[in-house]
């Protein structure tokens, strides 16, 4: 059984392909995530990387390629997708959090419907990790009167209510003032530290120098380049992600693309 | 102008047995309109291209023909010899579809609102967006459960005020039931008119009387929607 060797890759992806009408945004793209490992993904927009991070739970469907979670494939007809989903924690860039609940009941509500967990300890749950993301105060809060720091918080607390085996964050910070990324990277930075196994898409660079195991360069459907920080960063092998990498220090300054 | 006592006298109680009916109807008819209305809508958003094709014909069907075209069609159509003869002869009861003015009212405007609530409920799902479906999903939740707990508390909170105003239309719009011979709040006031030719006082009086009634329904809903805020939501819908 791969999943019970300790090494085994969590999720495993071969030869993903998607296509929206005349534009393939997945040219077969592989990929193996280990046990505990934050793996990052960068590159220009449009090259794929939500769709690559979607097919992980089927919120998109590849045209061709195949998904595993553990010892089990996603992408089989046969899979019951409602619970592989139920292990995979998805944070959205834009938040979506259901705006007539509390953050206490957006953060239960997946336990109790999917788990079918009694309200009480769904409820438990919900105040605990609401706790690990700082906000236990705000439990009976609306997202309507939360900041968006605060919303994108309880978004990454409803995903690990459910226990999740991996957590896939979409841009999790693109939506934010910059004086408010700061409070979500934190809050991954610390799920990094407890051995969580993620797949981020970000252009925060400084994150995924200080946090990434590993980075992945997308560009034009395919891993342009793949290795750990430092190689990417000061060694890149392909002239595109040096040059990538060079845009995004103009951008957004030096220290943090590769100072600091 | 006859004194309070003899006008009184005239109108009661007839009036108020129109005004039994006539409410009875908008009731019955929103209610109707209610059970075909939010599963069409919800046909038109999540159902297969087959069942959002079907849902879409009957839409625009009862939208684009006149309301009194259906009511004449459901009441006097359908009591045809001709196709009642036929229903026989394919083993069905006698006179099935031969309607008492009452159920031809409540069917033709039943079926009349249930179009146009649709599109009520239609809106108000689409303006919940697909992200919320999509983190509903996401967690697990299958496409009913996102459905029921996440869109649609939402959806039917959006659609009260759209709604108040279909039942203010349709407390109105019951009058043409008196053309099939319903003796609603204005059939029974086109009678009084016909024995006592004293339609510059009537009309103004059950005018006013309808008034009343779609007043106190739009306040009555004004405060429903009050009572069902979610707190926040609307400085977030300002903002964005």
């Amino acid at each position: 059984m791969p999943s019970q060797v300790p090494d085994a890759p969590i999720i495993r992806i071969r030869d993903l392909h998607k296509r929206y009408g005349a534009l393939e945004v997945l040219k077969g793209v592989s990929l193996d995530v280990s046990r505990g490992e934050v793996v990052v993904i960068i590159g220009p927009s449009g090259t794929g990387k939500s769709t690559l991070l979607r097919c992980v739970n089927q919120l998109t469907r590849p045209d061709s390629g195949q998904v595993w979670l553990d010892a089990e494939e996603v992408t089989a007809p046969e899979c019951n997708i409602n619970a592989v989903r139920a292990e995979v924690g998805m944070v959205f860039q834009d938040f979506n959090l259901f705006n007539h609940l509390t953050a206490l009941r957006n953060v239960a509500v997946g336990p109790m419907k999917v788990k079918r967990l009694p309200r009480e300890e769904a409820y438990e749950l919900a105040r605990e990790e609401l706790a690990r993301v700082g906000l236990a105060e705000k439990a009976n809060s609306y997202p309507g009167q939360l900041s968006g720091g605060q919303k994108q918080r309880v978004a990454i607390a409803r995903a690990l209510a459910m226990k999740p085996k991996v957590m896939l964050f979409d841009e999790p910070t693109s939506a934010l003032d910059p004086e408010l990324i700061g409070e979500v990277l934190d809050v991954m930075k610390q799920l990094a530290k407890e051995h969580m196994t993620m797949l981020v898409v970000t252009h925060e660079m400084g994150f995924a120098r200080e946090v990434a195991s590993r980075i992945i360069f997308m560009e034009g459907g395919y891993i342009v380049e793949e290795g750990p920080p430092a190689q990417l960063f000061y060694a890149a092998k392909q002239p595109r992600t040096a040059e990538f990498l060079g845009k995004i220090a103009d951008l957004y300054g030096e220290e943090q693309a590769v100072g600091g | 102008m006859t004194g309070l006592a003899e006008f009184w006298q005239m109108i009661w109680p007839s009036l108020g047995n129109g005004l039994v009916i006539t409410l009875k109807l908008s009731v019955g008819a929103l209610l109707i309109g209610f059970l075909i209305g939010l599963p069409t809508a919800l046909l038109r958003v999540y159902g297969t291209k087959g069942m959002r094709a079907i849902a879409t014909a009957y839409v625009d069907v009862i939208r684009g023909t006149p309301q009194l075209v259906q009511l004449f069609f459901i009441y006097y159509g359908l009591a045809d010899t001709g196709l009642n003869a036929t229903l026989v002869s394919l083993g069905l009861p006698h006179g099935l579809l031969v309607l008492q003015p009452m159920t031809a009212a409540y069917a033709a405007l039943g079926i009349n609102s249930g179009a146009y609530q649709a599109e009520y409920f239609r809106g108000a799902i689409q303006a919940i967006g697909g992200g919320q479906m999509t983190a509903a999903r996401a967690l697990g939740m299958t496409r009913l459960q996102s459905i029921a707990h996440i869109v649609l508390p939402q959806a039917l909170r959006l659609a009260i005020a759209p709604w108040s105003n279909e039942a203010a239309y349709m407390v109105k719009y019951t009058s043409i039931v008196s053309l099939i011979a319903v003796s609603d709040l204005f059939g029974e006031a086109r009678r009084i008119m016909s024995r006592h030719y004293n339609q510059m006082v009537m009309l103004p009086f059950v005018g006013l009387m309808y008034l009343a009634i779609v007043l106190l329904i739009t306040w009555g809903m004004h405060h429903v929607e009050q009572r069902t805020k979610i707190p926040g939501l609307e400085i977030e819908t300002q903002r964005t």
